[in-house]
């Protein structure tokens, strides 16, 4: 576009500057651009896991810590993610395929009379990008969708997201019921939403209160490195 | 002009408009999830008394029950079909009060957000999201409203698709926008990118502004960043009542009337013509801040640090605006042609 500055080839880029030009691509929102990156680091024998962590997930981490900061909004993000989703179109079946190592899998979904989806949607998307396995239960879940899921989907994490302080309140229904059938401590519970705070999160028994999307996929990281830490321990 | 809003302007240098319709209705018996739209044909006296509320802590200005009325939101209940018709009802039960009140109480026809992404990174269309206003607006029209009142929004296409809509409904309105990210809206617009999108449409609204958001302190920054632009244009502040908290099963939310009246004086300060709360203000707090505005005199323009003594800290550094203006971004090294 701008006239000094000139086209890159990306065949022509080595590995490791390739994979900082797929950083930057990411964080423009360049899907093609990307597919390309993903497709030529298959061809010079990359794992796909590789790809995945080092490239994607290292350039999603940058757009996220540019989100938490309050640089990129949500428009940048869901271009990014856009473009992440292209590369991962692409690895997925390889990485079933190979068996590669999960980061993690996650049951998402908006509470009963909550019909608000774009922050749960951000979510889903972004731990999605951050390499996890992401099942979306979508709007006005009510306890039995959620116990469902996590009986049929075997997650490591249950989130909840409540946009309207009047739907709040649900969050805490299906913890209790959760603690009530012996399952609370098998899942870790985030849960988010605009009107939400810490404090909520604690009152209600959630592992945690993600304040935004990337917040969400770095609780996730931590609580997952924690939990595999204790099965090692 | 010829509609209350604007008469009512020409007269008054300050206007007070309502608080919270959520908040208020649960405290009726509303439950969660169910589109409070119903109400104004199953329950039409509470939202009488909703609106009646307003009126009586001194409001010039309430909103109808209708921030979820269009088909978007409607659909998720499975009444897509409905949202002109419990749009008019909302407006009419607004007439009947506003009528019977004794004086010139402007009934402002909300329109909330449709709660779908714009293409093309969402479904929304920019045509879709025109007829789902032009919907709304005519059915609030119907009603007797005597402005439209566009709420809570974050995308820029959304408030010019509504902008449109209205003029195809041939009614003047005011629009505000939710700055709830580091200062911005979700979308990543800040106080003077909204001044400039505003200015910049053929049928600009009579007001415009900011609505509920975080506190009432970050509120007052995006009022200063509206003024601080150089608006002429009547600006809306309507904040809500401090943070939610979860108390035994409940959530409340901690701003005292005190803080409200507080508030209130300090909106009119920044710049702010009309002044109303957002969720979690109750009739108490109208009444606070109906006191504070009638009674107190007006004083300069406070700076960020005069706010935050009085209203609390800020949920963000900046605001994207000023200095801060396109600062942060990464360059990327290249594009591509």
């Amino acid at each position: 576009m701008s006239e000094d500055q000139d086209d890159i080839i990306l065949s022509e880029l080595n590995d490791e500057e390739l994979v900082e030009q797929m950083f930057d691509d990411l964080y423009d929102g360049l899907k093609e651009e990307i597919e390309e990156g993903v497709n030529i680091l298959l061809e010079r024998g990359w794992e796909p896991y590789r790809i995945l962590t080092e490239a994607l997930v290292g350039g999603m981490t940058v757009v996220g810590a540019d989100f938490r900061d309050g640089i990129l909004f949500v428009p940048e993000v869901l271009l990014a993610a856009n473009a992440m989703k292209g590369g991962m179109a692409i690895l997925k079946p390889l990485l079933a395929e190979t068996g590669a190592p999960r980061m993690g899998k996650m049951v998402i979904g908006t509470v009963k009379g909550d019909i608000h989806d774009i922050g749960k949607n951000l979510v889903a998307m972004m731990m999605e990008g951050a390499g996890f396995e992401v099942v979306d239960l979508g709007i006005n879940n009510d306890v039995d969708a959620y116990l469902g899921a996590l009986e049929s989907e075997q997650p490591d994490i249950l989130g909840m997201s409540a946009l309207l302080t009047t739907t709040m309140p649900y969050m805490k229904t299906v913890i209790d019921t959760l603690a009530e059938r012996g399952l609370r401590d098998e899942y870790i519970v985030l849960v988010g939403g605009a009107p939400l705070n810490e404090e909520f999160g604690k009152a209600i028994g959630a592992d945690a209160y993600c304040r935004d999307a990337a917040v969400a996929v770095e609780t996730a990281k931590s609580f997952i490195a924690r939990k595999h830490n204790q099965m090692s321990a | 002009m010829t509609n209350a809003l604007s008469r009512l302007l020409e007269t008054r240098d300050w206007l007070m408009a309502d608080g919270a319709t959520g908040t208020n209705l649960f405290n009726m018996g509303l439950s969660s999830g169910d589109a409070p739209e119903m109400w104004n044909e199953e329950h039409p006296d509470r939202i009488k008394k909703l609106y009646k509320f307003a009126v009586d802590a001194g409001s010039d200005i309430f909103l109808t029950n209708s921030f979820g009325g269009n088909a978007a939101r409607l659909k998720l209940h499975g009444a897509e079909k409905r949202a002109r018709e419990l749009s008019r009802i909302s407006a009419e039960l607004g007439r009947e009060v506003a009528d019977a009140s004794g004086r010139t109480v402007v009934v402002a026809g909300s329109v909330g957000p449709t709660g779908e992404i714009f293409a093309p990174m969402g479904p929304l269309t920019h045509a879709a999201a025109v007829e789902i206003f032009h919907e709304q607006a005519e059915g609030l029209k119907e009603g007797g409203a005597d402005v439209l009142w566009l709420e809570t929004i974050s995308a820029p296409e959304e408030y010019k698709a509504a902008a449109e809509a209205f003029a195809l409904a041939d009614m003047p309105w005011c629009g505000t926008m939710s700055f709830d990210t580091a200062g911005r809206t979700m979308m990543g617009v800040t106080s003077a990118a909204m001044v400039d999108m505003v200015e910049k449409l053929p049928n600009p609204p009579i007001a415009f502004g900011a609505n509920c958001g975080v506190g009432a302190s970050d509120l007052l920054r995006t009022v200063l960043g509206f003024a601080a632009h150089g608006t002429e244009r009547p600006i809306i502040a309507k904040g809500n009542a401090g943070i939610p908290k979860y108390h035994d099963g409940h959530i409340h939310y901690d701003g005292t009337p005190e803080l409200m009246a507080e508030y209130a004086v300090l909106a009119r300060d920044s710049g702010a013509t009309i002044i109303g709360g957002c969720c979690g203000t109750m009739p108490e707090h109208l009444e606070a801040m109906h006191k504070a505005l009638t009674e107190r005199p007006r004083g300069p323009r406070p700076s960020l640090e005069d706010i935050t003594a009085k209203l609390g800290g800020f949920s963000s550094a900046s605001d994207g605006t000023g200095e801060d203006a396109g600062a942060g971004r990464r360059t990327s090294r290249r594009r591509r042609g």
